[in-house]
């Protein structure tokens, strides 16, 4: 794996560490040869301006002049994510007592979650790197996303889950075909055997472990199209889940480069972070006012979240602490609540994801922590529909009846 | 003495000459790292901060269990143990 002559990363010029600053030449690396710290891409952007963005397709390669790409990306088969609608969520915002909310619904996506946006940049850039196989540990959605990208490129998957995952979930990851492995431990477990199997297998493209910084920039056209879709402004405060902190911290890194790009004006903002009381490693140290979490083993339905030892939960402690935000949790009750509020006001079905924003989102409203007059996003990460466990306990019919006019008179539901 | 066999991730087998895998001595987390900078030195620098504890973004398991969760470098290596040293920047 290695760069050659033909290698087209678009603007990307190099690999920086997040902690030490040391650099690198762009390669098949995610972690500092000093200090073992994250690496992330360091960028030459050209002239990217609102008429060339608008100009572009209606999917994230509109922002490919911001993105570790080729310049001739959509000439590649891919799943197009992206450009999903951002809801004006009166109803709920009503119901809350928020002045303005928008609800930016990723379940749009074609594999019905964010992940999508972040498999596409990665898929761009293991080809680029000459990767011969798209790999991943996922809690699900990720799942999903690898082994529908691999399939539309025609090239192998390699997925590995832990074996609890929801059955929804399993199902919409092995009809893709491709190779499936479910593992006996939690994500965390199976995070660390990719880990292992990366060092192993040369050509194999762990999307989020050898290849994540590409992959991770790919969460930064979230941000974007937030703002693009606000008619180029920021909004006053976002409420983003918690599970690696990755899409928390590179939706505040494309808020950042908008403002630098003179694409949106300087304003500030206020990011919030939402996990579940089950797994709150960042939460609880943001409470605590720790500088760094300390590891938890996850217990909560919220699956999608449940990472005990977040890659980026330090960095999401920074970005809460900058912009006068908070990370906060909810339980898992008020997950279940909170995807019912969000589909009885807004008819979206959001994913336990979903549910912890939306409980976070109340809880800090009603703490009075969010200021209720301010412009507010919150995140719709993934598809309730995939996540069916979480609420079939608690909805049902209103009633089941005979096909007669008299049975419907008699169920007292006119 | 005990002998452990430690796990080398890739951006540490300049060290280890391209080993993915070597063996070390000690019985505890501590003395194995300390075996290794005297086979390979220069390696416990990466693994280690200034302050001599295991640096923020890596990973040590013992066995299954993840040292933080354990005695960190005072976990008991016994012989036999699986080490692996692992990159924690990964996942989500």
């Amino acid at each position: 794996m290695a760069l050659t002559s033909a290698t087209n990363l678009g603007p990307a010029t190099a690999l920086t560490c997040r902690e030490c600053g040391h650099s690198r030449d762009l390669g098949p690396h995610y972690a500092c040869e000093e200090c073992f710290g994250p690496l992330e891409i360091s960028y030459d952007f050209g002239d990217v301006t609102r008429a060339s963005i608008e100009a572009g397709p209606r999917n994230i390669w509109r922002y490919k002049g911001l993105l570790p790409v080729p310049s001739d990306i959509e000439e590649t088969p891919n799943t197009e994510p992206g450009l999903t609608r951002l809801v004006r969520a009166d109803r709920l915002a009503g119901n809350l007592g928020l002045a303005k909310l928008w609800v930016k619904d990723d379940s749009g996506n074609p594999t019905h979650s964010f992940k999508d946006r972040v498999v596409a940049v990665a898929l761009a850039a293991a080809r680029e790197l000459g990767f011969q196989v798209l790999a991943c540990p996922s809690t699900g959605n990720l799942a999903n996303a690898v082994a529908a990208a691999a399939a539309r490129a025609g090239i192998r998957s390699a997925v590995f889950v832990p074996s609890d995952l929801e059955a929804q979930k399993i199902i919409t990851t092995a009809v893709y075909g491709g190779t499936f492995v479910t593992v006996d431990g939690n994500y965390d477990d199976v995070n660390r055997l990719a880990s292992e199997i990366a060092g192993e297998q040369e050509d194999w493209a762990f999307v989020n472990v050898n290849v994540r910084p590409y992959y991770a920039e790919g969460s930064k056209t979230l941000g974007y199209e937030i703002a693009e879709q606000l008619g180029w402004r920021l909004p006053d405060q976002i409420v983003v889940p918690v599970a690696s902190g990755s899409q928390l911290t590179k939706i505040d890194k494309a808020f950042q480069e908008l403002i630098k790009l003179g694409l949106v004006e300087d304003k500030p903002y206020r990011v919030f972070g939402a996990q579940a009381a089950g797994c709150d490693p960042v939460a609880h140290a943001f409470k605590q006012g720790w500088d760094v979490f300390r590891p938890v083993k996850p217990a909560t339905i919220a699956k999608s979240l449940a990472i005990g030892n977040p890659a980026d939960g330090t960095y999401v402690l920074d970005v809460a602490r900058r912009t006068g935000g908070t990370v906060e949790d909810v339980t898992d009750e008020q997950v279940v609540e909170g995807i019912r509020l969000l589909a009885a006001t807004e008819g979206i079905f959001g994913e336990t994801a979903g549910g912890v924003t939306v409980g976070v989102l109340k809880k800090l409203t009603e703490s009075g922590v969010l200021d209720p007059s301010a412009e507010t996003v919150i995140i719709n990460s993934g598809d309730g529909l995939k996540t069916l466990d979480a609420v079939a306990p608690v909805v049902a019919p209103t009633a089941t009846i005979a096909p007669t006019l008299a049975a419907f008179r008699a169920a007292g539901i006119a | 003495m005990s002998t452990v066999s430690v796990r080398i991730p890739t951006i540490l087998r300049t060290y280890t000459g391209g080993e993915s895998e070597v063996s070390a001595e000690g019985g505890t987390l501590r003395a194995v790292v300390a075996d290794l900078e005297a086979s390979y030195s220069g390696i416990s620098a990466r693994i280690l901060d200034d302050g001599g504890k295991i640096r923020r973004f890596v990973n040590v398991y013992v066995g299954d269990e993840d040292v933080r969760f354990a005695e960190g470098l005072d976990t008991p290596t016994p012989s036999g143990t699986q080490i692996s040293i692992i990159p924690a920047v990964a996942g989500g």
